[in-house]
């Protein structure tokens, strides 16, 4: 069979021996980790027999919460992969100076960053986010479920599978060398003939169709199915930004999709949209994609804004400052979101009209920002503070932000902008923005909620040692690229000719090692935490006098949420309860009706990998395959008319019967 | 909007109340009207671009854009069925926040690209690009 | 905090619904937001034909191309699949299972004309060397019609889906809902046509 080209083209398409990195030791090594880590779990799922339950469990469950949680699983692996990109990256530009070429070659390097930068946003902070807002959303309107608890459990796989063709691409074949937006003409067939760029756009397709979906799916939720007497000016503020996130994810995350496929189109057909020759536009690609970028970092940022609400709020024992205001600011940072695209390419060569328009737009969308920070500083005044660890991320945040939001500030006068364009400097700004908003965010409410998923707190040592690694690590490996900006170094480099810049290059590994540390700690919080889970137990459902309703049922929630749907006068929903008298009812149990698990999401999930896969190679009949797979199992699925089942009367009295003695021990 | 469906219903057991029975679906007449007006709303800047009707190519640029807006807003009313109460208000809500982004989209794009030679070689005129290979 | 205290003064309210509150079904407005997504993307579509649209490459341009008749008797079906969808929702309202049944099917044929149309279009200017290729123009020409007549070939496969559905299942909730979500998507490509035909076709001979 060797023998015949054409039918090994036919068949594997570009894919062949040489595909396979084993030349590269780096890989090598890692992938021999991944194969022995990958098998011991394999193993151990099915030496405990664990298959079924995880099948029927987890992988076809459409509770909300269960999804939630596996997205911030998902999340903190992808996060351990981008993370290991960025030690590679610093390792590096620490090292390669002068004769020195360091341990990347540059084609690796090129993708290291690339893919560093792709994880992070799209399979690190999104899942985190929507992770949070998943979880969280139900339970603070009182739900039981999302309005399309299908569609949610098919939006995460759909995720999943998106990362999973991202990291296929570490082993078979490469990923793209382009940076994270994949600009042409650099990412064109010309340019990037190889299936990097393939593997980006498709990991993106598919993963983005389940960000979009999950988004249709919590506007409908939000607007449709809060608890009676929760007004839009009643939600709590965590809801509310939720809302607005996804009301973005909905108008934004289109255009990502529609400028990817132009871009397949010029890659895969040959047309000319963004190419150099026959009236093609390459600007025309940053135009688009930045109509959904900038979009999208307010997407990232909002929720963990409503996590920072939440946990002042409960941590200062107040109700939080300026609530409406703090509504307003969010509407008005979702509307202003779309008017400052341009500010990331103010260099791009248009008229000072233009740029000075969307430099002032950029200098406008700061201030609701500064109104919130504002809030949380009158809600911390007088607040009676308890110093656990959820707070000390939110204080970090405040600090860091703070000087990431000036320095974004700075970058929005277009003639400073002209200078510091693609330099060190803004990679500065954004991972202070970044990491102190988004990432600080997310440990924030993971602290926070932790207990509510799973009935126990996590380790506050360890939660401690987290924040100070990650707050201390950040400092310094940031702070320096500050100043390497200003000197004029250039992001993306590999190596460097001037050896005064290298103390600073060290001083940011050594920043990446803290962080390191950070997330190290982070890992052993939940490893100690799940050991000491007896004495960490939550068994009030309360564990820090919260003031939503998610803390009014027990940790972990029942499948159903709430026994009775709750009745809402306040914002602080739970804690108006409790201030006037709320007697929790020990019986009149009905049985509840709830929809049930399906596994037509994962299914269609895993033809999207294959989908991806086949598009990548060119090996058009998998590709074909999978695509009328997905179609056939879809309108399969919709023959299904049996979708939901009542929980009978009797187990919903047996499970509040055992909270009801549970809190009887309390008291 | 609709009757209560036992899919997708996530637990709050409902009861078939057809509340708004008659939303969504209109009636003969709305049908018929929305129709005709279509036809006609089609028919006429067909006629004006085919029949070189106005003589001044923007006139008939402008006539078709403003008729182009007219039957969209017809199709909303007559077949889409929209309203600001249905959904309450939040299908309208939605609607007008998507022309907003629609329309900062497309005219910033436009506005954005065709400032973007602002810089360039001055030589370089509309004609020029046209044909350029 | 005094402001939270003022408010608590009055006796105990009814915090727990007795009864299961009635929760509508979400579908039409989650479905909705679906289309105003969907609309972005038609949006990207018609600002890269907005700022690409006259970018000939020296080829051949609207005027050469473009076929009007053959637009305005395209437009023609999409607007009578309208209007018989409308019937189609019309007779559902009565719980008419066959007049559904056979207003359904028509619209179906409607809609496969106009996708038979359009491929014709098609591989007529492809053959006459007017393929997505030669130009930004046809690039973005192409991609933009195309991508609404891939619409209305899933609304069609749709269609057909759900009229097996209504024949075994009949009428109830659950497909009455589908038939409106529908119904809704078909009237929607009608609105991005109105916008084709006016922008890319007939602006487009405008010059």
């Amino acid at each position: 069979m060797p023998s015949n080209p054409d039918l090994l083209k036919l068949i594997f398409g570009r894919l062949s021996l040489d595909s396979f990195p084993y030349h590269e030791p780096i890989l090598v090594v890692t992938f021999i980790g991944v194969m022995i880590g990958g098998l011991a779990v394999l193993g151990a799922i099915t030496y405990f027999g664990k298959w079924t339950y995880l099948w029927q469990e987890w992988i076809t469950s459409v509770d909300h919460k269960k999804i939630g949680v596996m997205y911030i699983i998902l999340g903190l692996i992808m996060l351990l992969r981008g993370f290991s990109d960025a030690l590679m990256m610093r390792a590096q530009q620490a090292m390669a100076f002068g004769d020195s070429a360091g341990f990347l070659p540059p084609h690796h390097y090129d993708q290291v960053f690339t893919a560093h930068g792709v994880i992070m946003i799209f399979f690190a902070a999104m899942p985190f986010v929507t992770g949070l807002m998943n979880f969280v959303v139900p339970l603070q309107i009182g739900a039981r479920d999302v309005s399309f608890p299908y569609l949610n459990n098919f939006s995460f796989w759909m995720t999943a599978a998106g990362a999973m063709i991202i990291m296929i691409s570490l082993f078979v074949g490469e990923f793209a060398k382009t940076g994270w937006l994949a600009y042409p003409p650099l990412s064109d067939i010309s340019h990037s003939p190889g299936v990097g760029v393939d593997y980006y756009i498709w990991g993106l397709q598919v993963a983005g169709l389940g960000t979009l979906l999950s988004g249709v799916n919590l506007i409908a939720t939000i607007v449709k199915m809060r608890a009676p007497g929760m007004s839009m000016m009643k939600m709590p503020v965590f809801t509310w930004t939720a809302l607005c996130t996804n009301v973005l994810i909905v108008a934004a995350f289109p255009v990502l999709t529609a400028v990817l496929a132009l871009l397949s189109l010029d890659r895969y057909v040959g047309t000319h949209f963004f190419t150099n020759d026959m009236g093609g536009n390459v600007m025309m690609y940053i135009n688009l994609i930045w109509i959904w970028g900038h979009p999208e970092v307010y997407i990232l940022i909002l929720p963990c804004f409503g996590v920072f609400s939440e946990v002042v709020a409960t941590f200062c024992g107040k109700r939080l400052f300026g609530y409406s205001s703090m509504v307003y600011a969010t509407v008005v940072i979702t509307i202003l979101s779309y008017l400052v695209w341009l500010h990331h390419f103010f260099t791009m060569g248009s008229g000072a009209s233009v740029n000075s328009f969307f430099g002032i737009t950029t200098m406008i969308i700061s201030i609701p920002t500064g109104a919130k920070m504002f809030n949380w500083l009158f809600t911390m005044y007088k607040g009676r503070i308890r110093f656990e660890v959820p707070m000390l991320w939110t204080i970090g945040f405040m600090l860091t932000f703070v000087i990431g939001g000036m320095t974004g500030v700075l970058l929005a006068v277009p003639p400073a902008d002209f200078v510091l364009h693609n330099s060190l400097f803004l990679i500065a700004h954004f991972h202070n923005v970044i990491i102190g908003g988004v990432v600080f965010g997310v440990f924030a409410g993971i602290t926070y909620w932790f207990p509510k998923a799973f009935g126990f707190k996590l380790d506050p040592f360890w939660g401690k040692m987290s924040f100070w690694f990650w707050f201390i690590g950040f400092y310094f490996a940031f702070m320096p690229l500050y100043v390497l900006g200003l000197m004029g170094v250039t992001r993306r480099l590999n190596h460097f000719d001037d050896p005064s810049l290298q103390i600073w290059f060290i001083i940011a590994a050594f920043g990446a090692v803290l962080i390191a540390v950070g997330i190290a700690s982070f890992v052993i919080q939940i490893v100690v935490s799940v050991m000491r889970r007896e004495q960490l137990r939550d068994e009030t459902g309360d564990p820090w006098h919260g003031r939503t309703l998610e803390w009014s049922t027990s940790s972990p929630p029942p499948e159903y949420n709430y026994a009775f749907t709750p009745v809402v006068y306040d914002h602080d929903a739970w804690w108006d309860m409790q201030q006037r008298g709320f007697v929790r009812p020990t019986e009149g149990f009905k049985s509840i009706h709830m929809p049930k698990g399906t596994g037509a999401g994962a299914i269609i999930a895993a033809l999207a990998v294959a989908l991806g896969f086949g598009m990548v190679w060119h090996m058009w009949w998998l590709a074909i395959l999978a695509f009328v797979g997905m179609i056939a199992v879809a309108i399969g699925h919709s023959f299904n008319y049996d979708r939901d089942f009542h929980i009978p009367a009797e187990e919903v009295i047996e499970t509040e019967e055992a909270r009801t003695k549970l809190l009887a021990k309390q008291a | 909007m609709t009757s209560h469906a036992t899919e997708h219903s996530t637990g709050h057991d409902g009861h078939d109340h057809g509340h708004t029975e008659t939303e969504g679906h209109g009636s003969f007449k709305e049908y018929l009207t929305g129709f005709i007006l279509s036809v006609i709303l089609t028919a006429i800047p067909f006629w004006l671009v085919m029949g070189d009707v106005i003589s001044s190519p923007t006139g008939t640029a402008l006539a078709v854009m403003l008729l182009a807006v007219v039957q969209i807003v017809v199709h909303m009313i007559y077949f889409l069925h929209m309203n600001s109460k249905s959904e309450g208000g939040w299908t309208m809500l939605a609607l007008i926040f998507t022309i907003v982004i629609v329309a900062i989209a497309i005219s910033g794009s436009l506005w954005v690209m065709y400032h973007l030679n602002t810089n360039m070689m001055p030589a370089m005129t509309e004609g020029m690009m046209k044909t350029m290979p | 905090m005094a402001t939270q205290t003022a408010v608590h003064e009055t006796q105990t309210p009814v915090f727990l619904a007795k009864e299961e509150p009635h929760a509508p079904s979400s579908t039409m407005l989650g479905f909705w937001i679906y289309l105003m997504s969907d609309c972005l993307i038609f949006a990207v579509l018609f600002a890269t034909h907005g700022v690409l649209g006259r970018n000939y490459a020296a080829g051949p341009g609207p005027k050469e191309l473009f076929d009007l008749p053959l637009v305005a008797i395209n437009t023609s079906m999409l607007l009578f699949s309208s209007i018989t969808y409308g019937f189609a929702m019309l007779a559902m309202a009565k719980d008419k299972k066959q007049a559904t049944l056979v207003w359904l099917g028509i619209t179906g044929l409607f809609g496969a004309a106009f996708v038979g149309l359009e491929l014709f279009e098609f591989s007529h200017m492809i053959m006459e060397g007017a393929g997505p290729q030669r130009s930004a123009f046809l690039s973005s020409f192409f991609t933009l019609v195309g991508t609404h007549g891939t619409h209305v070939t899933v609304g069609i496969i749709w269609l057909i889906t759900l009229m097996v559905q209504v024949g075994k299942y009949g009428l109830g909730a659950a497909n009455k809902r589908r038939l409106m979500c529908l119904s809704l998507f078909w009237h929607f490509l009608d609105v991005i046509w109105i916008g084709v035909f006016s922008f890319v076709y007939l602006m487009g001979v405008l010059g």
